[in-house]
């Protein structure tokens, strides 16, 4: 993704979630971002089985 | 009865017992140092004396007499404490109505006949690792008031590093009881995930929050999580098991147990000083062998993730509505997190359970693993880098590194300190639900003066 896509995704974000991010956060919230999804690419990178089950377990 | 500073809350319930020394007198021994110590080390955001005081009048009378009979002990300010809004660090929850009821683990301690003296300071919604707080400034690391208490219970670790009480209590979602363990040189006790009720404590991450105590002995860890274990309807996420006492074995060595020390992701980005504390103790254990926790870097980048989404969406309304209100260093990570596609996270939590299966097979065949508790001793406060095998990275995300990958999968941990110019901790691991191993090794360490909770100079 390059800045302007990260730039842009952020912008769309916000507008979704209803947060208002004042210019002097961006540069902070966008560099969180990055590292966010740089986390997001390394997990999403591990193979795993369609049957595998997520940690939390719900009892009714 | 000279110097009440110092002493274990063991040592203090056996006097008050003896009646070698009146509650009260032990409480307004502690009220006093608070006042002395507080204005330098800002452990304390809250100070209950009169309600400690008529607690300790009340002890003396015989009433509420138990193991933990006449011990001032404090709180991380997340947990309730009625009467207290319950402000977690931030600004924003101090116009919450103030709590209705205590905490269940601060009811249970005092049930134990402890008394409590006060809530402690910590970093903003428990978001963080440093200790350091825009509102109500950093609490400070006692060995050294220039450097952090390690975060987010720093104020847990100021406090009894700094003998204001023997006992507080923290919270670790990623490392926030090991890290100020390790920053103030304390023992730290984070047990299995469910094994203690966070009813009345307010909440980061459900999915990964843990309670538990840090004190200056590892008979204090075991005295307290003694009296704090038990199944608590009110707590969904508290498995239903009974109380597995840890004290009466506390003393039975390390004969039998084996025990390895964490390679590979372990074993780097550590400053010389974590690097000797984990040589020492594993020397100290004869500990030949060593085991790779599988994926770990990837571990923590999932454990990442989920506590930056979930804590998104617990905080939701108010970064909608008041996001000029939080410590900028928090309110920009939430807002980032609320940014996550939730596919990915996801992803994060069937990878959890891999991660889990994989690590739990490692005690099939070990017992106990070390592991540094964090890179370094206690970064300067306001310190923002530091550079760990030759890369500059920022102390606020990575003080945490080695002990996410444990918190993930919930296993418990004992963080045992070593001493030094600074102290630094290990991190002694062990399987789901053996909270008795854990604290039998480090009670070893303990008894073989390889561990020690050093006292500031």
């Amino acid at each position: 993704m390059t800045e302007a896509e990260l730039e842009a995704y952020m912008d769309a974000s916000a507008a979704v979630l209803g947060i208002a991010i004042a210019p002097e956060w961006r540069d902070a919230v966008r560099a969180n971002l990055a590292l966010s999804l740089r986390m997001a690419a390394t997990v999403a990178a591990f193979p795993l089985e369609d049957e595998a089950e997520p940690a939390p377990v719900f009892t009714p | 009865m000279s110097d009440t500073a110092w002493m274990t809350a063991s040592e203090i319930a056996a006097a008050v017992a003896a009646k070698k020394v009146s509650a009260r007198a032990v409480v307004e021994a502690a009220l006093a140092r608070i006042a002395d110590r507080n204005p330098v080390l800002n452990a304390f955001t809250d100070i209950t004396a009169a309600r400690a005081l008529a607690r300790a009048d009340e002890v003396d009378a015989g009433r509420g007499s138990g193991p933990l009979a006449g011990v001032p002990f404090a709180v991380k300010n997340l947990f309730d404490v009625e009467g207290l809004p319950t402000r977690a660090g931030s600004a924003i929850n101090r116009e919450r109505a103030p709590a209705a009821r205590d905490a269940a683990l601060v009811r249970r301690l005092e049930e134990a006949g402890a008394i409590l003296v006060g809530a402690l300071n910590m970093g903003e919604y428990a978001y963080d690792f440093t200790g350091e707080n825009r509102h109500d400034g950093p609490s400070r690391n006692p060995h050294d008031t220039t450097r952090m208490s390690g975060g987010s219970s720093g104020g847990s670790g100021s406090a009894v590093a700094g003998g204001l009480v023997p006992l507080a209590l923290g919270s670790d979602t990623n490392g926030s009881i090991r890290v100020p363990a390790s920053l103030c040189g304390l023992f730290g006790l984070k047990p299995t995930f469910g094994r203690l009720p966070r009813t009345g404590s307010f909440p980061f991450v459900s999915s990964l929050d843990h309670l538990g105590p840090l004190a200056r002995s590892v008979g204090d860890l075991a005295l307290s999580y003694d009296a704090m274990q038990g199944p608590d309807e009110e707590d969904p996420m508290c498995a239903d098991r009974p109380s597995v006492p840890v004290l009466p074995g506390l003393e039975q060595g390390i004969a039998g147990l084996r025990i390895a020390r964490a390679g590979g992701y372990f074993r780097t980005n550590l400053m010389p000083e974590s690097a000797a504390a984990v040589e020492k103790v594993a020397a100290a254990l004869g500990v030949a062998r060593e085991v790779e926790l599988p994926e770990a870097a990837r571990a923590r980048a999932a454990a990442f993730l989920i506590t930056t989404t979930e804590a998104a969406a617990l905080h939701l309304e108010r970064l909608r509505a008041r996001a000029g209100d939080f410590d900028p260093d928090v309110r920009d990570r939430l807002i980032a997190g609320a940014m996550v596609p939730a596919a990915m996270v996801g992803r994060a939590q069937k990878f959890r359970r891999w991660y889990r299966d994989a690590v739990l097979r490692l005690f099939g065949e070990v017992d106990a693993i070390l592991a540094p508790a964090t890179p370094s001793s206690a970064p300067l406060l306001g310190q923002k880098t530091f550079v760990l095998d030759g890369v500059e990275l920022p102390v606020r995300a990575n003080l945490g590194i080695f002990t996410q990958p444990i918190s993930f999968i919930g296993l418990p941990v004992v963080a045992v300190p070593v001493a030094g110019a600074l102290p630094v901790a290990v991190q002694v691991i062990t399987a789901p639900w053996r909270e008795d191993v854990a604290l039998r090794i480090a009670r070893h360490l303990e008894a073989t003066g390889v561990a020690l909770a050093q006292r500031p100079a």
